[in-house]
Protein backbone atom coordinates (compact mmCIF):
# COMPACT_ATOMS: atom_id res chain seq x y z
CA UNK A 1 0.00 0.00 0.00
CA UNK A 2 0.88 3.36 -0.64
CA UNK A 3 2.29 5.70 1.93
CA UNK A 4 -0.03 8.54 3.22
CA UNK A 5 2.07 12.15 4.18
CA UNK A 6 -0.21 13.98 7.01
CA UNK A 7 -0.93 16.69 4.45
CA UNK A 8 -2.99 14.11 3.09
CA UNK A 9 -4.69 12.68 6.22
CA UNK A 10 -8.25 13.58 5.19
CA UNK A 11 -11.55 12.48 7.17
CA UNK A 12 -12.32 8.86 6.08
CA UNK A 13 -8.33 8.02 4.53
CA UNK A 14 -7.71 4.56 5.86
CA UNK A 15 -4.38 4.26 7.60
CA UNK A 16 -2.34 1.42 9.35
CA UNK A 17 -1.37 2.63 13.14
CA UNK A 18 0.26 0.22 15.45
CA UNK A 19 -0.56 -2.90 13.50
CA UNK A 20 -4.26 -1.98 13.48
CA UNK A 21 -6.38 -0.33 10.15
CA UNK A 22 -7.83 3.11 11.51
CA UNK A 23 -10.53 5.50 9.83
CA UNK A 24 -9.03 9.05 10.20
CA UNK A 25 -11.80 11.07 11.27
CA UNK A 26 -10.08 14.55 12.20
CA UNK A 27 -6.83 16.48 11.30
CA UNK A 28 -5.79 19.61 12.67
CA UNK A 29 -2.43 21.25 12.00
CA UNK A 30 -0.85 22.81 15.06
CA UNK A 31 2.01 24.90 14.94
CA UNK A 32 4.26 27.11 17.49
CA UNK A 33 4.96 30.54 16.21
CA UNK A 34 8.19 29.69 15.18
CA UNK A 35 8.74 26.20 15.38
CA UNK A 36 7.56 22.53 13.88
CA UNK A 37 4.38 21.85 12.67
CA UNK A 38 2.20 18.84 13.84
CA UNK A 39 -0.91 17.50 13.09
CA UNK A 40 -3.07 16.33 15.50
CA UNK A 41 -5.00 13.76 14.28
CA UNK A 42 -8.18 11.99 15.27
CA UNK A 43 -8.39 8.33 14.54
CA UNK A 44 -11.16 5.48 14.98
CA UNK A 45 -9.32 2.50 15.08
CA UNK A 46 -11.60 0.05 12.60
CA UNK A 47 -10.73 -3.34 14.74
CA UNK A 48 -12.04 -1.80 18.26
CA UNK A 49 -14.37 0.80 17.10
CA UNK A 50 -12.85 3.37 19.51
CA UNK A 51 -11.50 7.01 18.65
CA UNK A 52 -8.13 8.07 19.63
CA UNK A 53 -5.94 11.12 19.09
CA UNK A 54 -2.54 11.05 18.21
CA UNK A 55 0.00 13.84 17.16
CA UNK A 56 2.12 13.42 13.96
CA UNK A 57 5.20 16.09 13.64
CA UNK A 58 4.18 17.69 10.08
CA UNK A 59 5.54 15.60 6.92
CA UNK A 60 5.39 12.14 9.04
CA UNK A 61 3.53 9.71 7.12
CA UNK A 62 1.62 6.05 7.36
CA UNK A 63 1.33 3.12 5.59
CA UNK A 64 -2.08 3.12 4.00
CA UNK A 65 -4.25 0.24 5.25
CA UNK A 66 -6.25 -1.86 2.36
CA UNK A 67 -9.51 -1.25 3.61
CA UNK A 68 -13.08 -1.30 1.68
CA UNK A 69 -16.76 -1.32 2.19
CA UNK A 70 -18.64 -3.88 0.36
CA UNK A 71 -22.49 -3.98 0.57
CA UNK A 72 -23.54 -8.01 1.14
CA UNK A 73 -26.75 -9.49 2.51
CA UNK A 74 -26.52 -11.88 5.00
CA UNK A 75 -27.43 -15.54 4.43
CA UNK A 76 -26.94 -17.85 7.49
CA UNK A 77 -24.71 -18.77 10.39
CA UNK A 78 -23.39 -22.55 10.94
CA UNK A 79 -22.76 -21.96 14.41
CA UNK A 80 -19.07 -20.50 14.12
CA UNK A 81 -19.20 -18.06 11.23
CA UNK A 82 -21.47 -15.68 9.54
CA UNK A 83 -22.05 -15.97 5.80
CA UNK A 84 -22.86 -12.71 3.28
CA UNK A 85 -22.89 -12.72 -0.31
CA UNK A 86 -21.97 -9.84 -2.18
CA UNK A 87 -25.11 -8.03 -3.75
CA UNK A 88 -22.98 -6.89 -7.29
CA UNK A 89 -23.95 -10.13 -8.92
CA UNK A 90 -21.06 -11.54 -8.27
CA UNK A 91 -22.43 -14.45 -5.68
CA UNK A 92 -19.01 -14.34 -3.84
CA UNK A 93 -19.66 -15.21 -0.54
CA UNK A 94 -18.05 -13.68 2.98
CA UNK A 95 -17.50 -15.64 6.10
CA UNK A 96 -17.75 -12.99 9.46
CA UNK A 97 -16.47 -14.11 12.31
CA UNK A 98 -18.17 -13.30 15.76
CA UNK A 99 -15.56 -11.21 16.93
CA UNK A 100 -15.97 -9.07 13.70
CA UNK A 101 -19.93 -9.16 13.61
CA UNK A 102 -20.19 -7.77 17.52
CA UNK A 103 -23.05 -6.19 18.48
CA UNK A 104 -24.62 -6.31 14.90
CA UNK A 105 -25.34 -9.61 15.61
CA UNK A 106 -29.06 -8.99 17.33
CA UNK A 107 -29.68 -6.86 13.79
CA UNK A 108 -29.62 -9.84 11.36
CA UNK A 109 -31.84 -11.04 9.29
CA UNK A 110 -31.92 -12.97 5.84
CA UNK A 111 -31.53 -11.52 2.66
CA UNK A 112 -30.92 -7.88 4.33
CA UNK A 113 -27.73 -5.93 3.28
CA UNK A 114 -24.80 -5.11 5.42
CA UNK A 115 -21.40 -2.74 4.89
CA UNK A 116 -19.25 -5.46 5.22
CA UNK A 117 -15.86 -3.64 5.98
CA UNK A 118 -12.78 -5.96 4.02
CA UNK A 119 -9.11 -5.33 5.54
CA UNK A 120 -6.69 -7.40 3.02
CA UNK A 121 -9.52 -9.36 2.00
CA UNK A 122 -10.89 -10.28 5.69
CA UNK A 123 -14.60 -8.91 7.16
CA UNK A 124 -13.34 -6.82 10.73
CA UNK A 125 -16.47 -5.01 10.87
CA UNK A 126 -20.50 -5.64 10.17
CA UNK A 127 -23.04 -2.39 9.85
CA UNK A 128 -26.27 -2.53 9.65
CA UNK A 129 -28.58 -0.42 7.65
CA UNK A 130 -30.26 1.92 10.03
CA UNK A 131 -33.78 0.77 10.07
CA UNK A 132 -35.12 -2.51 9.86
CA UNK A 133 -37.93 -4.14 10.09
CA UNK A 134 -38.30 -6.95 12.32
CA UNK A 135 -40.78 -8.96 13.73
CA UNK A 136 -42.30 -9.74 17.62
CA UNK A 137 -41.75 -12.83 18.47
CA UNK A 138 -42.27 -12.58 21.79
CA UNK A 139 -43.90 -9.69 24.27
CA UNK A 140 -47.05 -9.24 26.75
CA UNK A 141 -50.53 -9.41 25.04
CA UNK A 142 -51.20 -5.87 23.66
CA UNK A 143 -53.60 -3.63 25.86
CA UNK A 144 -56.96 -2.75 24.01
CA UNK A 145 -57.93 1.42 23.50
CA UNK A 146 -54.03 1.84 24.27
CA UNK A 147 -53.04 3.20 21.09
CA UNK A 148 -50.62 6.01 21.31
CA UNK A 149 -49.63 7.62 24.70
CA UNK A 150 -48.23 5.75 27.76
CA UNK A 151 -46.21 3.58 28.87
CA UNK A 152 -43.19 0.80 27.18
CA UNK A 153 -42.79 -2.66 27.27
CA UNK A 154 -39.59 -5.00 26.63
CA UNK A 155 -40.63 -7.08 23.24
CA UNK A 156 -37.72 -10.10 21.70
CA UNK A 157 -37.69 -9.33 17.85
CA UNK A 158 -36.77 -12.21 15.75
CA UNK A 159 -33.39 -11.27 15.31
CA UNK A 160 -32.94 -12.26 19.42
CA UNK A 161 -32.54 -7.75 20.08
CA UNK A 162 -34.90 -6.83 22.88
CA UNK A 163 -36.34 -3.51 22.15
CA UNK A 164 -39.23 -1.07 24.38
CA UNK A 165 -42.17 -1.40 22.17
CA UNK A 166 -45.66 0.75 22.82
CA UNK A 167 -47.89 -1.13 24.91
CA UNK A 168 -50.51 -1.72 22.23
CA UNK A 169 -47.97 -3.61 20.00
CA UNK A 170 -48.47 -7.64 19.65
CA UNK A 171 -46.68 -10.54 19.02
CA UNK A 172 -46.09 -11.49 15.60
CA UNK A 173 -45.61 -7.58 14.23
CA UNK A 174 -43.49 -6.53 12.08
CA UNK A 175 -42.15 -3.49 13.70
CA UNK A 176 -39.48 -0.56 11.91
CA UNK A 177 -36.59 -0.57 14.74
CA UNK A 178 -33.52 2.40 14.51
CA UNK A 179 -30.53 0.13 14.59
CA UNK A 180 -28.07 2.74 15.75
CA UNK A 181 -30.49 3.51 18.74
CA UNK A 182 -32.19 0.36 19.01
CA UNK A 183 -35.27 2.73 19.40
CA UNK A 184 -38.95 1.67 18.16
CA UNK A 185 -39.95 3.77 15.23
CA UNK A 186 -43.48 2.47 14.16
CA UNK A 187 -45.31 -0.58 12.59
CA UNK A 188 -43.64 -1.41 9.46
CA UNK B 1 -22.82 23.57 -7.48
CA UNK B 2 -19.70 25.23 -6.89
CA UNK B 3 -19.22 26.85 -3.51
CA UNK B 4 -18.96 30.31 -4.92
CA UNK B 5 -19.96 32.29 -2.04
CA UNK B 6 -17.86 34.20 0.77
CA UNK B 7 -16.52 31.77 3.21
CA UNK B 8 -17.10 34.67 6.05
CA UNK B 9 -21.05 36.56 6.04
CA UNK B 10 -21.19 40.15 4.62
CA UNK B 11 -22.11 41.33 8.27
CA UNK B 12 -18.55 39.25 9.54
CA UNK B 13 -16.63 41.24 6.61
CA UNK B 14 -17.99 44.54 7.26
CA UNK B 15 -16.94 44.19 10.84
CA UNK B 16 -13.44 43.13 9.74
CA UNK B 17 -13.34 46.60 7.67
CA UNK B 18 -14.18 48.63 11.00
CA UNK B 19 -11.24 46.46 12.65
CA UNK B 20 -8.76 47.43 10.31
CA UNK B 21 -10.06 51.16 10.06
CA UNK B 22 -9.03 51.09 13.97
CA UNK B 23 -5.79 49.68 13.55
CA UNK B 24 -5.09 52.74 11.21
CA UNK B 25 -6.16 55.36 13.40
CA UNK B 26 -4.29 53.05 16.28
CA UNK B 27 -0.78 53.66 14.38
CA UNK B 28 -1.92 57.64 12.73
CA UNK B 29 -2.08 58.62 16.45
CA UNK B 30 1.43 57.13 17.21
CA UNK B 31 2.62 58.57 14.39
CA UNK B 32 3.77 55.50 13.08
CA UNK B 33 3.14 55.50 8.93
CA UNK B 34 1.68 52.79 6.84
CA UNK B 35 4.09 51.32 3.75
CA UNK B 36 3.11 48.98 1.48
CA UNK B 37 5.99 46.35 0.10
CA UNK B 38 6.32 43.47 -2.54
CA UNK B 39 4.90 39.88 -1.40
CA UNK B 40 7.30 38.96 -4.26
CA UNK B 41 11.20 39.27 -3.75
CA UNK B 42 14.29 37.45 -4.67
CA UNK B 43 14.96 36.03 -1.87
CA UNK B 44 13.10 33.98 0.38
CA UNK B 45 12.58 33.11 4.29
CA UNK B 46 15.26 30.09 5.28
CA UNK B 47 13.46 29.66 8.48
CA UNK B 48 12.78 25.80 8.09
CA UNK B 49 9.97 25.30 9.75
CA UNK B 50 8.29 27.99 6.68
CA UNK B 51 7.68 26.44 3.11
CA UNK B 52 7.97 29.13 0.39
CA UNK B 53 5.88 29.68 -2.56
CA UNK B 54 8.11 30.35 -5.35
CA UNK B 55 6.89 31.87 -8.33
CA UNK B 56 8.40 32.03 -12.21
CA UNK B 57 8.41 35.50 -13.63
CA UNK B 58 9.61 37.24 -16.59
CA UNK B 59 11.76 40.22 -15.26
CA UNK B 60 14.24 42.51 -18.08
CA UNK B 61 16.50 39.68 -16.23
CA UNK B 62 14.77 37.46 -17.93
CA UNK B 63 13.06 34.20 -16.34
CA UNK B 64 13.38 34.87 -12.59
CA UNK B 65 12.31 32.59 -9.79
CA UNK B 66 10.80 35.25 -7.12
CA UNK B 67 9.64 34.05 -3.69
CA UNK B 68 6.41 35.15 -2.31
CA UNK B 69 6.93 35.86 0.95
CA UNK B 70 6.19 34.68 4.49
CA UNK B 71 6.42 37.79 6.13
CA UNK B 72 6.96 41.91 5.28
CA UNK B 73 10.06 41.32 6.95
CA UNK B 74 12.89 41.50 4.98
CA UNK B 75 11.39 44.42 2.76
CA UNK B 76 10.51 46.39 5.46
CA UNK B 77 13.69 46.04 7.05
CA UNK B 78 14.85 48.02 4.05
CA UNK B 79 12.89 50.64 4.62
CA UNK B 80 14.15 50.93 8.30
CA UNK B 81 17.50 50.84 7.14
CA UNK B 82 17.00 53.59 4.17
CA UNK B 83 15.68 55.83 7.81
CA UNK B 84 11.90 55.32 7.48
CA UNK B 85 11.78 55.26 11.13
CA UNK B 86 8.73 53.64 12.50
CA UNK B 87 6.40 52.18 9.93
CA UNK B 88 3.67 49.40 10.12
CA UNK B 89 2.16 47.19 7.31
CA UNK B 90 -1.43 45.18 6.80
CA UNK B 91 0.87 42.90 4.32
CA UNK B 92 -0.74 39.37 3.04
CA UNK B 93 1.75 36.79 3.30
CA UNK B 94 2.46 32.94 2.53
CA UNK B 95 3.19 30.26 3.73
CA UNK B 96 2.64 26.73 2.09
CA UNK B 97 1.20 23.73 3.50
CA UNK B 98 -0.83 25.42 6.40
CA UNK B 99 -4.35 25.37 6.19
CA UNK B 100 -6.91 24.75 9.04
CA UNK B 101 -8.39 26.33 11.71
CA UNK B 102 -5.86 28.24 12.63
CA UNK B 103 -4.28 28.68 9.05
CA UNK B 104 -4.56 29.55 5.63
CA UNK B 105 -1.99 29.73 3.15
CA UNK B 106 -2.43 33.06 2.39
CA UNK B 107 -2.97 35.67 5.38
CA UNK B 108 -2.56 39.25 6.43
CA UNK B 109 0.21 39.59 8.58
CA UNK B 110 0.54 43.01 10.46
CA UNK B 111 3.74 44.10 10.80
CA UNK B 112 5.38 46.81 12.42
CA UNK B 113 8.71 48.10 13.37
CA UNK B 114 9.64 51.00 16.13
CA UNK B 115 13.10 52.12 16.15
CA UNK B 116 14.55 52.79 19.32
CA UNK B 117 11.97 50.56 21.26
CA UNK B 118 13.09 48.26 23.87
CA UNK B 119 11.14 44.75 23.54
CA UNK B 120 9.18 45.92 26.77
CA UNK B 121 7.54 48.77 24.69
CA UNK B 122 6.88 46.75 22.34
CA UNK B 123 5.21 44.42 24.16
CA UNK B 124 3.29 47.13 25.96
CA UNK B 125 1.99 48.26 22.73
CA UNK B 126 1.24 45.12 21.25
CA UNK B 127 -1.10 44.63 24.35
CA UNK B 128 -2.55 47.98 23.83
CA UNK B 129 -4.04 47.75 20.17
CA UNK B 130 -4.91 44.18 20.91
CA UNK B 131 -7.07 45.26 23.66
CA UNK B 132 -8.57 48.17 21.84
CA UNK B 133 -9.70 45.86 18.91
CA UNK B 134 -11.91 43.56 21.67
CA UNK B 135 -14.77 44.07 22.02
CA UNK B 136 -14.20 43.58 25.96
CA UNK B 137 -11.34 43.34 28.11
CA UNK B 138 -9.23 40.05 27.97
CA UNK B 139 -8.29 40.27 31.56
CA UNK B 140 -4.63 41.96 32.66
CA UNK B 141 -1.49 41.35 30.50
CA UNK B 142 0.45 38.39 32.59
CA UNK B 143 4.19 37.59 31.70
CA UNK B 144 6.27 34.45 31.76
CA UNK B 145 9.44 33.32 31.04
CA UNK B 146 9.49 30.56 28.39
CA UNK B 147 11.49 28.21 31.15
CA UNK B 148 8.70 28.78 33.81
CA UNK B 149 6.00 27.59 32.32
CA UNK B 150 7.99 24.13 31.47
CA UNK B 151 8.43 23.74 35.12
CA UNK B 152 5.14 24.88 36.27
CA UNK B 153 3.24 22.65 33.67
CA UNK B 154 5.90 19.81 32.88
CA UNK B 155 8.33 19.82 35.94
CA UNK B 156 11.27 20.15 33.58
CA UNK B 157 13.42 22.68 32.81
CA UNK B 158 13.76 23.12 29.03
CA UNK B 159 17.52 24.14 29.48
CA UNK B 160 18.96 21.83 31.05
CA UNK B 161 16.65 18.67 30.57
CA UNK B 162 18.29 15.88 28.57
CA UNK B 163 16.52 15.15 25.04
CA UNK B 164 16.12 11.68 26.73
CA UNK B 165 13.49 13.02 29.25
CA UNK B 166 12.23 15.15 26.92
CA UNK B 167 11.65 12.90 23.71
CA UNK B 168 9.59 10.17 26.68
CA UNK B 169 7.84 13.33 27.73
CA UNK B 170 6.94 14.25 23.91
CA UNK B 171 6.08 10.81 23.21
CA UNK B 172 3.84 10.50 26.16
CA UNK B 173 1.91 13.46 24.99
CA UNK B 174 1.62 12.38 21.31
CA UNK B 175 0.76 9.27 21.38
CA UNK B 176 3.17 8.27 19.10
CA UNK B 177 7.42 7.92 19.21
CA UNK B 178 9.43 11.33 19.67
CA UNK B 179 12.45 9.75 21.24
CA UNK B 180 14.11 10.46 18.06
CA UNK B 181 13.61 13.75 17.75
CA UNK B 182 15.43 16.55 18.60
CA UNK B 183 15.31 18.76 21.92
CA UNK B 184 13.58 21.83 19.94
CA UNK B 185 10.77 19.62 18.43
CA UNK B 186 10.10 18.03 21.83
CA UNK B 187 9.76 21.55 23.11
CA UNK B 188 7.43 22.65 20.42
CA UNK B 189 5.26 19.40 20.39
CA UNK B 190 5.12 20.01 24.15
CA UNK B 191 4.38 23.92 24.20
CA UNK B 192 1.76 23.61 21.47
CA UNK B 193 -0.27 20.57 22.75
CA UNK B 194 0.46 21.26 26.98
CA UNK B 195 1.33 24.72 27.55
CA UNK B 196 -0.68 26.76 24.96
CA UNK B 197 -3.83 25.97 25.56
CA UNK B 198 -3.28 26.84 28.89
CA UNK B 199 -2.50 30.72 27.69
CA UNK B 200 -4.53 33.60 27.58
CA UNK B 201 -7.52 32.05 29.60
CA UNK B 202 -8.69 35.11 31.32
CA UNK B 203 -5.76 37.69 30.75
CA UNK B 204 -3.17 38.23 27.53
CA UNK B 205 -0.44 35.94 28.23
CA UNK B 206 2.95 37.07 27.42
CA UNK B 207 6.07 34.36 27.12
CA UNK B 208 9.59 35.97 26.83
CA UNK B 209 12.99 34.42 26.79
CA UNK B 210 12.41 31.68 24.29
CA UNK B 211 15.28 29.06 24.02
CA UNK B 212 18.32 31.09 21.89
CA UNK B 213 17.84 27.80 19.06
CA UNK B 214 14.71 29.47 18.27
CA UNK B 215 15.80 33.01 17.74
CA UNK B 216 15.19 33.40 14.71
CA UNK B 217 15.53 36.82 13.70
CA UNK B 218 16.04 37.99 17.38
CA UNK B 219 18.96 39.06 19.50
CA UNK B 220 19.81 36.66 22.00
CA UNK B 221 21.23 37.58 25.71
CA UNK B 222 22.02 35.65 29.17
CA UNK B 223 19.42 34.34 31.77
CA UNK B 224 19.88 36.43 34.64
CA UNK B 225 19.44 33.04 36.64
CA UNK B 226 22.18 31.06 35.28
CA UNK B 227 23.53 32.82 32.53
CA UNK B 228 22.19 30.12 29.91
CA UNK B 229 22.00 32.21 26.49
CA UNK B 230 17.68 33.00 25.68
CA UNK B 231 16.32 34.46 22.32
CA UNK B 232 14.89 38.01 22.99
CA UNK B 233 11.70 37.55 21.97
CA UNK B 234 8.55 37.35 22.27
CA UNK B 235 5.14 35.81 22.03
CA UNK B 236 1.70 36.78 22.72
CA UNK B 237 -1.27 34.62 23.06
CA UNK B 238 -5.35 34.94 24.34
CA UNK B 239 -7.73 31.90 24.42
CA UNK B 240 -4.81 30.00 23.71
CA UNK B 241 -4.01 31.34 20.06
CA UNK B 242 -1.04 32.38 19.41
CA UNK B 243 -1.57 36.60 17.92
CA UNK B 244 2.17 38.15 17.90
CA UNK B 245 5.52 37.24 17.83
CA UNK B 246 8.18 39.82 18.52
CA UNK B 247 11.87 40.81 18.11
CA UNK B 248 14.70 42.73 19.40
CA UNK B 249 15.60 42.54 16.02
CA UNK B 250 19.12 41.57 14.98
CA UNK B 251 20.56 43.87 13.62
CA UNK B 252 24.24 41.83 12.49
CA UNK B 253 25.06 41.24 9.03
CA UNK B 254 27.33 39.03 9.85
CA UNK B 255 25.52 37.34 12.47
CA UNK B 256 21.99 36.68 9.92
CA UNK B 257 24.40 35.73 7.15
CA UNK B 258 25.33 33.06 9.30
CA UNK B 259 21.75 32.23 10.66
CA UNK B 260 21.16 32.33 7.17
CA UNK B 261 23.97 29.74 6.27
CA UNK B 262 22.93 27.47 8.84
CA UNK B 263 19.23 27.36 7.89
CA UNK B 264 20.19 26.17 4.25
CA UNK B 265 22.62 23.63 5.77
CA UNK B 266 20.10 21.94 8.13
CA UNK B 267 17.59 22.41 4.75
CA UNK B 268 19.78 20.29 2.99
CA UNK B 269 20.40 17.90 5.93
CA UNK B 270 16.32 17.39 6.58
CA UNK B 271 15.96 16.91 2.30
CA UNK B 272 13.84 20.29 2.16
CA UNK B 273 14.69 23.19 -0.69
CA UNK B 274 17.24 25.39 0.13
CA UNK B 275 15.96 29.06 -0.10
CA UNK B 276 17.60 31.98 -2.07
CA UNK B 277 18.94 34.06 0.66
CA UNK B 278 17.96 38.20 0.62
CA UNK B 279 21.27 39.78 -0.48
CA UNK B 280 19.70 42.71 -0.66
CA UNK B 281 18.70 42.51 3.16
CA UNK B 282 22.09 41.29 4.20
CA UNK B 283 23.28 44.97 2.58
CA UNK B 284 21.14 46.65 4.07
CA UNK B 285 22.18 45.40 7.32
CA UNK B 286 25.63 46.13 6.06
CA UNK B 287 24.83 49.59 5.65
CA UNK B 288 22.82 49.81 9.31
CA UNK B 289 19.34 48.87 10.28
CA UNK B 290 18.59 50.99 13.72
CA UNK B 291 18.73 49.40 16.97
CA UNK B 292 14.90 48.30 18.00
CA UNK B 293 12.01 45.63 18.72
CA UNK B 294 9.52 44.33 15.47
CA UNK B 295 6.63 42.75 15.70
CA UNK B 296 4.31 40.47 13.67
CA UNK B 297 0.77 39.83 14.55
CA UNK B 298 -1.69 37.62 13.11
CA UNK B 299 -4.69 40.25 12.45
CA UNK B 300 -6.99 37.38 10.80
CA UNK B 301 -6.79 35.58 14.31
CA UNK B 302 -7.37 38.44 15.81
CA UNK B 303 -10.44 39.40 14.23
CA UNK B 304 -11.77 36.05 14.77
CA UNK B 305 -11.43 36.20 18.53
CA UNK B 306 -12.99 40.22 18.07
CA UNK B 307 -15.64 38.68 16.73
CA UNK B 308 -16.17 35.61 18.24
CA UNK B 309 -15.65 32.79 15.35
CA UNK B 310 -14.14 29.48 15.73
CA UNK B 311 -12.39 29.29 12.57
CA UNK B 312 -10.24 31.73 10.61
CA UNK B 313 -12.21 31.07 7.62
CA UNK B 314 -15.01 32.80 9.29
CA UNK B 315 -13.00 36.07 8.88
CA UNK B 316 -12.07 35.40 5.21
CA UNK B 317 -13.25 36.98 1.99
CA UNK B 318 -12.39 33.31 0.71
CA UNK B 319 -10.19 30.92 2.38
CA UNK B 320 -7.26 28.89 0.37
CA UNK B 321 -9.76 25.97 -0.41
CA UNK B 322 -12.38 28.33 -1.68
CA UNK B 323 -10.11 31.07 -3.23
Amino acid sequence: MANYSTNEFKGGLKVMLDGDPCSIVENELVKPGKGQAFNRVKLRNLMTGRVGERTFKSGDSLEGADVMDLEMEYLYTDGDMWHFMKTDGSFEQYAVEKKALGDTAKWLKEQVPYTITLWNDKAISVTPPNFIELEVVETDPGLKGDTAQGGSKPATLSSGAVVRVPLFINQGEVLKIDTRSGDYVSRA
Amino acid sequence: MLDWQPTATLETLRARARLLAEVRAFFAERDVWEVETPVLGHGGSTDVQLASLKVDATTPEGLERLWLQTSPEFHMKRLLAAGSGAIFQLAKSFRDGEVGRRHNIEFTMLEWYRPGFSLNQLIEETAALIIRLLPQSPGPVSRYRYRDLFREYLAVDPFSTGAAVLGKLASKHAGTDMSEESRDTCLDLLMSLVIEPRLGQGELSVVVDYPASQAALARRHQDPEDGVWVASRFELYLKGLELANGYDELTDAEEQRARFGEDNRERRTLGLPEVDVDSRLLAALEHGLPEGAGVALGIDRVIQLALGKTHLKDVLAFSTPSC
